[in-house]
This record gives C-alpha cells, sequence and structure tokens, in this order.
C-alpha cells in the first residue's frame, strides 16, 4: 500500500469504527439487545481473533511455513494459562522467537 | 450527608444511611481501584501496538492517529496486521470494522447505566472499548458504574495514546522485525485478546473452525480474505445455533426491554 492509501485506510477505518460505538448508545435498545444478535456478534469476533492468531503464525504472504513463531505462540499459550499479563506474554512470545532464531532456527 | 439527620428514630436510622453511605462508597472505591489497574495494564500493551504498528509498515502520524480516532485495541491491531501482511485497503478496512461491531453492543448495554446527554455521547461513545464496558458493568451501583466507565475510559485512552507513540518510537529504532520476534508478537496479542472469549464450548468450536478456515483459505485466497471468511463461519455458526435453540420470543418494539441485562435493569 502506498502511504496515501494507508492513510485512507487509516480514516475510514476509524470513522467506521467510531460510527459503530456511537450507534450503539444511540439506537433504541431493544435493536440490539436480542440474544441472537450479541451472541453472533461475540463468535464474530471470536472468530476474527482465532484466525488472526492462525495467519499471523503460520501464514506468510499466501505461503504456510512452520518457524520459530509456532514455539513462541506455544509459549504465549502457556503463559496465558499461567494467568500471565497481556504484555508479559507477548514479551515471552516475542523473546523465544527471538532466540530461537539467534540459534539459527525459524 | 448529614450526620444529624432529625428522623422519628435518630440512632438508628443515622446509623443506617451511615452504613448504606459507607458501602456505596466503598464501591465506588472500588470502581476507581480497578479504573486505575485497567488503564495501567492496558495502556502499557499500547507499547507493544505501537511497535507492531511501525514495523507493519505504518508511519508514527497513521500510528497515533489509530490509536487517537479508532481506539480500539482488537480492530487496531487487526488493521495493523492486515496491512502488515499485504491484505488490501477493503480486507482491512472490513477486519478492523468487523471487530469493532462489539462495541456497538457494548454501547447499548451502557446507555440506560450512564444516561448521557447528547454531547456526552459523542466523548463516551469513543471511550465505549472492552476494558471501560468490564469495568462498568461490574460494579453494582449506578454511580459506581458511572465512575468506573469514565474513568476506566479516560485512563486507557490517555496511556493507549501515550505508549503507542514510545511502541513506535522503539519500532523504528528496532530494524529487522523478525530478529526481535516481533511477527510471533504479534500473534501472542492476538492470543491474549482471544484468551479471555474462549468460556464457552460453541466459542471454542467456531474459534477452531476459523482457524482452519484462515489456514485453509491462505494458500488460495488474497491476504486479508481468510480472516474474513472466518467470520463468516461464526455468522453461520451463530444462525445454526439460534435454530437449534429454537424460535426466539418475539422481540418488537420494547417487547422486553432489558431482559438482555437484568443485573443492570436493578440498579436502577
Amino acid at each position: 500500500m502506498t502511504p496515501a492509501t494507508v492513510w485512507a485506510v487509516v480514516l475510514v477505518a476509524s470513522v467506521l469504527c467510531f460510527a459503530l460505538k456511537l450507534a450503539g448508545h444511540l439506537l433504541p435498545e431493544h435493536w440490539l439487545a436480542d440474544e441472537r444478535v450479541s451472541r453472533t456478534a461475540a463468535l464474530v469476533t471470536a472468530a476474527l481473533l482465532a484466525a488472526l492468531v492462525a495467519v499471523q503464525t503460520v501464514a506468510t504472504g499466501q505461503t504456510l511455513v512452520v518457524d520459530a513463531r509456532l514455539p513462541a505462540l506455544a509459549v504465549a499459550a502457556l503463559a496465558l494459562a499461567l494467568r500471565a499479563p497481556f504484555l508479559v506474554v507477548v514479551v515471552l512470545a516475542a523473546a523465544t522467537a527471538a532466540g530461537l532464531r539467534l540459534l539459527g532456527w525459524g | 450527608m448529614p450526620d444529624d439527620d432529625p428522623g422519628t428514630a435518630p440512632d438508628e436510622a443515622a446509623e443506617v444511611e451511615q452504613t448504606v453511605e459507607e458501602l456505596v462508597e466503598a464501591e465506588e472505591r472500588g470502581a476507581v481501584r480497578q479504573a486505575v489497574s485497567v488503564s495501567v495494564a492496558t495502556g502499557l500493551y499500547g507499547i507493544s501496538f505501537g511497535a507492531l504498528a511501525t514495523v507493519a509498515g505504518l508511519d508514527l502520524a497513521q500510528t497515533a492517529a489509530l490509536s487517537l480516532l479508532m481506539f480500539s485495541g482488537g480492530s487496531q491491531f487487526a488493521l495493523v496486521g492486515v496491512v502488515g501482511s499485504g491484505g488490501t485497503a477493503a480486507a482491512a478496512i472490513a477486519t478492523a470494522g468487523l471487530l469493532g461491531v462489539r462495541n456497538a453492543l457494548y454501547g447499548a448495554q451502557l446507555g440506560p447505566l450512564l444516561a448521557l446527554r447528547t454531547w456526552q455521547n459523542v466523548l463516551g461513545a469513543q471511550l465505549t472499548i472492552d476494558e471501560s464496558a468490564a469495568v462498568a458493568t461490574a460494579q453494582r451501583t449506578r454511580r459506581a458504574a458511572r465512575v468506573g466507565f469514565w474513568l476506566t475510559g479516560a485512563g486507557v485512552f490517555v496511556l493507549w495514546n501515550l505508549m503507542t507513540v514510545v511502541g513506535a518510537a522503539a519500532g523504528d529504532a528496532l530494524g529487522d522485525p523478525r530478529r526481535w520476534g516481533l511477527d510471533a508478537a504479534a500473534a501472542a496479542a492476538f492470543l491474549g485478546l482471544l484468551w479471555p472469549r474462549l468460556a464457552t464450548r460453541p466459542v471454542q468450536l467456531v474459534a477452531a473452525g476459523a482457524v482452519v478456515v484462515a489456514i485453509g483459505l491462505t494458500p488460495v485466497a488474497p491476504a486479508g480474505v481468510p480472516v474474513l471468511a472466518a467470520a463468516a463461519v461464526a455468522v453461520l455458526a451463530g444462525a445454526i445455533d439460534a435454530r437449534r435453540r429454537g424460535p426466539v420470543p418475539p422481540t418488537g418494539p420494547r417487547a422486553a426491554p432489558g431482559v438482555a441485562a437484568p443485573a443492570q435493569e436493578e440498579d436502577r
């Protein structure tokens, strides 16, 4: 993307996200109180995040690659299971991948 | 509040009033404590967002603009992820927007609780995020909920934006992101956002399905599309789930206001 395109993406997506927030406050409550709507929204959020985890871990462009990111993600999962704070989880994952690459793998 | 409230049973009434007053104050102090700790914790990981955004190819101004204007961690990480992996502009906007849908639901939950005036809606809307909604809805009184919402929203906003700039400056100075494991850090960031949502079996199943779809489509679809396709899986699963549960009672206008949020109705 060119810098101008990135700016356009940043601004359009920001306006969209703000509009969604505002809609929640302004729309009649019953529109969004429907249980099906909230359940589906929760599923969509989880699905997007899970897909982003997968793509960030094993995709390099359109190629699937197993490299230092996979063990790093396992370390992150372990840290999360042990209730580590978000920042610690992220730093541990980065350190794992960086360490493995320093040792010449991935 | 007056300690010498004249009443028919002054001692007892004053005592009860004082106890209630103490409970209300304790509740508000609790909201303040939660707001501060959540703000600090969330603000700090603004560093990782700033670093990952610059590594993905955004400049400092673009990165800072995202934290100021979009101000929603999941959407910001997602937009940067799609841009960094070479996805299209449309895919980046759609992914960020879809992840922002949950903020609309928070707004609907918070609206009756906060009872905002028109102009406050704009500010309140921008501060409506996972953290402020969670702290506000966890309180047992409306006053504490308002304190929790505004303090958490404002605290996270200030720290998130400051730390974004710190992280962006650091990311710029680091050079090759792979050497520092920042590509793995991005995956871990998404996992950290996902983790607390995996509490129930349907969510776990949909998340697993999303992983399969995203990985399966990666070799054949343009960057960004596999993630959006995973969202379609969730919509489909939601529809099947709703059908399995049978017909939902009519939800016409004002059919059952507050049914989805009984805990808050009690506080009114």
